[in-house]
């Protein structure tokens, strides 16, 4: 029971995180139709820019300044690259933001070197907020909680509240519409570009101290994001929420539980012994495919469910 | 005696054979010359060959037939995959299996065929993951092969029955169960395997495209819904097209597994994956021998940039984005464009736009190069101890003169290129209309 209420709190935390990734990335692939790949490179450039940032001016100001560069980031890359990949096709702008992602990774390695670099926790935030069954609950993923959820609140008031959330939300299915009612579609595409990256970039700020800041940590992110966004389904923020949390939940999960296929089977009066052919599959313990989950997810709901969750259109 | 040289003589007369030599001669010499190259770095006061040659051109091989398979799925059907690899992988794992086997003297067969067990294995597990992968086209059908390839990438580094966990499964390549009495050991034998399978399996792709299946796969990449009217079921063709490409894959891993007797996790990672799909795309989708030419240029690169800079997978990086952008076409589509220009024989007009755009492009490309170097010595070359040395020349990366002169050419370079670029469009644009008009009337 404790492990489980610990387990929980761990899963909401890192299902959040994935959440202010995700929601930014599910708005630009249904808005442009882009699967983009760096977007978890923008989430790694957010990281190294608060560490940076806060090695000559501390944490807080880098709360602010990183999230706004990564922003102006993402909208350079939508003006400058992505309009111009555009024209060439969808698979063309698919492989300029791959080509963005490999780009970032070895710029960061080249910059900051190959090894992780050492981004700590703010002073101010270093101590337990409570005990819960003698395990200590951290303050900073508290304030990781608090400020994926005002994210969470101020994304939703903005969707459903403000003229431009309007706007967005009709460009997502009748942008022909929207331009001939004479907004600017192509402004609405760069801003909604700026403002994912600047969400993925307010996620590697407060994600990159609480996991590690790496060259790899886009690579490993990246596809996770993606399964969140295919699983919740394309053009639904709440799909994208559901599927974060699902997702946080799994992974935090399946790291816990210490157990394998063989031993479900023992507890159905199946004995697995070592010279079974598939002996090695069957006794391989949970915690060791954890990272697997994510990627099997996505196949199996690609094929069979191509909707996703609350989708309203195929990817 | 005088029968063979009337009978030579009536084959040189034959009207089809003369214009069969005609039409392939530069295949035949392009073969030729691949069979020789091994032997213009020979050393023939040691006698012996250039290692490092002969394991370049081997591994140029196998990437040349990975890329034309993968193009198989980018370029003919247009499926983009990104766990192309696992298919060469799994073939590799699989012969480097059956090498070990056969050593072991469990079963008997020669070297020469053992490319077809990665070939055939290749073609299994595309049938099975085919099967799955190809119900779905486009971007769904990017990221459940970039999901594929994650999954086996993480299986091969679990599972240490098959895979050998991280440090893989090695071999000892001479059997001497060779059809040739060759023995595999030295490189060039290898090399010679390597060039034989190569020329079989592009020969058996170009095949491929000219066959009903290679053109149906054409239609369906460029509309698939008419496909459907005339009554080919997409999927399946889909299907055919990813299970062909993985039998060629497979071809290319079992090269793999020879030429290095070692295969790992690497072999089936994104790495390689991303690789096939670098190859392709810079050498060019829209023509058949593109990925060859791809696959020549990042294997060069890979080989000889990295001996120069440690930074040269940034510069990859930036020819790929400024190709996707600027080129879709790739190298061999650049060249294609040049192609009815000089038929119309223009090709000369060309030459005083690419003189004012080309040099200020070389020096921005010096300036950018110098940058990117001079970042990389004060980052990682530093803590390796290295220094930046230009034509022997140690520079002082700390000192602010380096950088300013590179920020410098870059800027300049780029500036006089961009204010040149209007003049080229204009001269292209020109001759695209000549040429046009001339074909009309």
């Amino acid at each position: 029971m404790e492990l489980a209420l610990v387990t929980l709190l761990n899963g909401l935390v890192y299902g959040m995180l994935l959440f202010m990734l995700a929601s930014g990335l599910t708005l630009i692939f249904s808005l442009m139709g882009v699967l983009n790949f760096a977007h978890a490179s923008i989430y790694m450039i957010g990281a190294y820019l608060a560490y940076q940032i806060s090695q000559m001016l501390g944490f807080w100001p880098a709360l602010i300044v990183a999230p706004a560069l990564c922003g102006a980031i993402g909208a350079a890359i939508e003006m400058y690259g992505l309009r111009k990949a555009h024209r060439n096709g969808h698979i063309a702008e698919l492989l300029f933001t791959f080509g963005v992602a490999f780009l970032v990774e070895k710029g960061v390695q080249m910059i900051w070197g190959l090894a992780p670099v050492p981004y700590r926790v703010p002073a101010e935030l270093n101590f337990a907020l409570f005990t819960i069954y003698g395990t200590n609950f951290h303050a900073y993923r508290g304030f990781m909680l608090l400020i994926s959820m005002l994210m969470f609140l101020a994304i939703w008031l903005m969707i459903t509240r403000t003229r431009i959330g309007l706007i967005i939300q009709a460009a997502l299915t009748h942008p022909e519409m929207v331009a001939a009612l004479g907004h600017n579609v192509p402004r609405v595409f760069t801003t909604v570009f700026a403002g994912g990256s600047a969400l993925a970039g307010l996620a590697g700020v407060i994600g990159g101290n609480y996991l590690v800041t790496e060259p790899a940590m886009a690579f490993t992110m990246g596809p996770i994001v993606f399964v969140v966004v295919v699983f919740g389904g394309l053009g639904s923020l709440t799909g994208c929420f559901i599927a974060s949390l699902i997702m946080g939940f799994v992974q935090s999960f399946a790291v816990v539980f210490d157990v394998s296929l063989a031993d479900l089977l023992a507890h159905l009066g199946i004995a697995v012994s070592p010279e079974n052919a598939f002996a090695e599959v069957l006794t391989l313990p949970l915690p060791r495919i954890a990272a697997l989950l994510p990627f099997l997810l996505l196949i199996l709901v690609l094929i069979f469910k191509p909707r996703g969750l609350m989708g309203t259109r195929d990817t | 005696m005088t029968t063979v040289v009337r009978w030579a003589g009536n084959i040189a007369g034959d009207p089809g054979i003369r214009s069969a030599a005609r039409r392939y001669w530069p295949y035949v010499a392009l073969l030729a010359f691949t069979i020789v190259l091994p032997w213009l770095f020979y050393d023939w006061s040691k006698a012996r060959h250039a290692g490092f040659v002969v394991s370049l051109l081997s591994q140029m091989g196998l990437m040349i037939i990975f890329a034309l398979s993968f193009n198989m799925q980018m370029g003919e059907a247009g499926l983009l995959s990104f766990g192309h690899a696992v298919y060469l992988g799994l073939g590799g794992y699989v012969t480097i299996h059956v090498i070990n086997a056969v050593r072991l003297g469990q079963f008997w067969l020669p070297m020469e065929l053992m490319p077809l067990v990665g070939g055939l294995s290749g073609l299994m597990f595309s049938i099975v993951f085919g099967y799955m992968v190809t119900k779905r086209h486009g971007t769904a059908y990017a990221m459940i092969t970039l999901g594929l390839g994650e999954l086996v990438t993480a299986a091969a580094v679990m599972f240490n029955g098959f895979f050998g966990g991280e440090g893989g499964i090695t071999a000892n390549r001479i059997l001497k169960t060779s059809l040739l009495g060759l023995s595999y050991g030295p490189g060039i034998q290898v090399y010679y395997l390597i060039l034989a399978w190569t020329v079989i399996c592009v020969l058996a792709m170009l095949l491929l495209t000219q066959v009903p299946l290679g053109r149906m796969a054409n239609a369906c990449r460029d509309n698939f819904e008419r496909a459907q009217f005339v009554g080919y079921d997409p999927r399946m063709v889909r299907f055919y097209q990813c299970a062909l490409s993985g039998f060629f894959a497979g071809i290319a891993g079992a090269l793999y597994a020879i030429d290095y007797e070692i295969v790992t996790f690497d072999a089936v990672s994104a790495i390689l994956s991303g690789n096939a799909l670098l190859m392709t795309f810079i050498g060019g989708v829209g023509v058949f021998w593109g990925p060859i030419v791809g696959a020549v240029l990042i294997t060069l690169l890979q080989s000889w940039m990295s001996l120069i800079s440690n930074a040269w997978l940034i510069y990859v990086a930036v020819l790929f984005i400024v190709m996707v952008i600027y080129a879709p076409g790739g190298v061999a589509g650049l060249f294609m464009a040049h192609v009815p220009i000089w038929r119309a024989g223009r090709l000369s007009a060309l030459a005083v736009p690419y003189l004012r755009i080309l040099p200020p492009a070389l020096i921005g490309v010096a300036g950018f190069a110098g940058l990117v170097e001079l970042t990389y010595f004060v980052t990682i070359g530093s803590g390796q101890g290295k220094t930046l040395n230009v034509f022997h020349l140690a520079i002082n990366t700390s000192s602010p003169a380096p950088w300013l002169l590179a920020s410098g050419l870059l800027a300049l370079g780029t500036t006089i290129a961009l204010s040149q670029r209007r003049a080229f469009t204009t001269v292209w644009d020109e001759l695209a209309e000549h040429i046009r008009t001339k074909e009309r009337g």
